[in-house]
């Protein structure tokens, strides 16, 4: 399973000069929350928003993107 | 995608202005992001179908692929895609879920 650093890491290689602060808020390593923002969600609709970021992270995340909530903001 | 499950799926968000795919069912969701968006929608008091994806492996993945969204459960309204749990949350709180299901 890919480690808090390593979804970081993909989310903004994925979104170049995002900001990206992953959460855990119950502390079980599982259900994880991702905060970021990011100017090229400008105009775009929610669902955009978090299909973007899904996309950073494709192929490693395909069942544990159940557990990731999203939180996404232009600035 | 297998028309026939693209059809499938069309068919039933468009039986209701309201249409959740989702695990379990509304009185006894299996999954907490599922159980958020039956409540937020109980809580509107506004009708809604559903499907258990867990009946329905085709439909389960044949969902994901239609809406380009990776995770169940998968809101849609007058036959479109809204979002998951996350964003009813977050349309529900900012007062614009109500607008959208009014419109």
């Amino acid at each position: 399973m890919l480690t808090i650093p390593e979804i970081k890491e993909k989310i903004e290689k994925g979104l170049p000069g995002a900001k990206v602060e992953i959460k855990d808020p119950r502390r079980d390593g599982v259900h994880l929350k991702a905060i970021v923002i990011y100017k090229g969600f400008k105009d775009k609709s929610l669902v955009e928003q978090h299909q973007m970021v899904y996309a950073t992270l494709k192929e490693e995340l395909k069942e544990e993107l159940h557990a990731l909530g999203l939180e996404t903001y232009e600035e | 995608m297998d028309e026939k499950i693209k059809k499938r799926i069309e068919d039933m968000i468009h039986k209701n202005k309201i249409f959740i795919f989702m695990k379990g069912s509304p009185d006894a969701p299996e999954c907490g992001f599922s159980m958020k968006v039956a409540n937020i929608l109980k809580d509107l008091h506004v009708e809604f179908g559903y499907f258990n994806i867990f009946e329905d492996e085709e439909i389960r993945q044949g969902v994901k692929e239609y809406a380009n969204w990776p995770t169940i459960p998968q809101v849609y309204i007058n036959g479109k895609f809204v979002g998951g749990a996350d964003i009813m949350e977050q349309l529900y709180n900012s007062g614009k879920l109500k607008k959208l299901i009014e419109e």
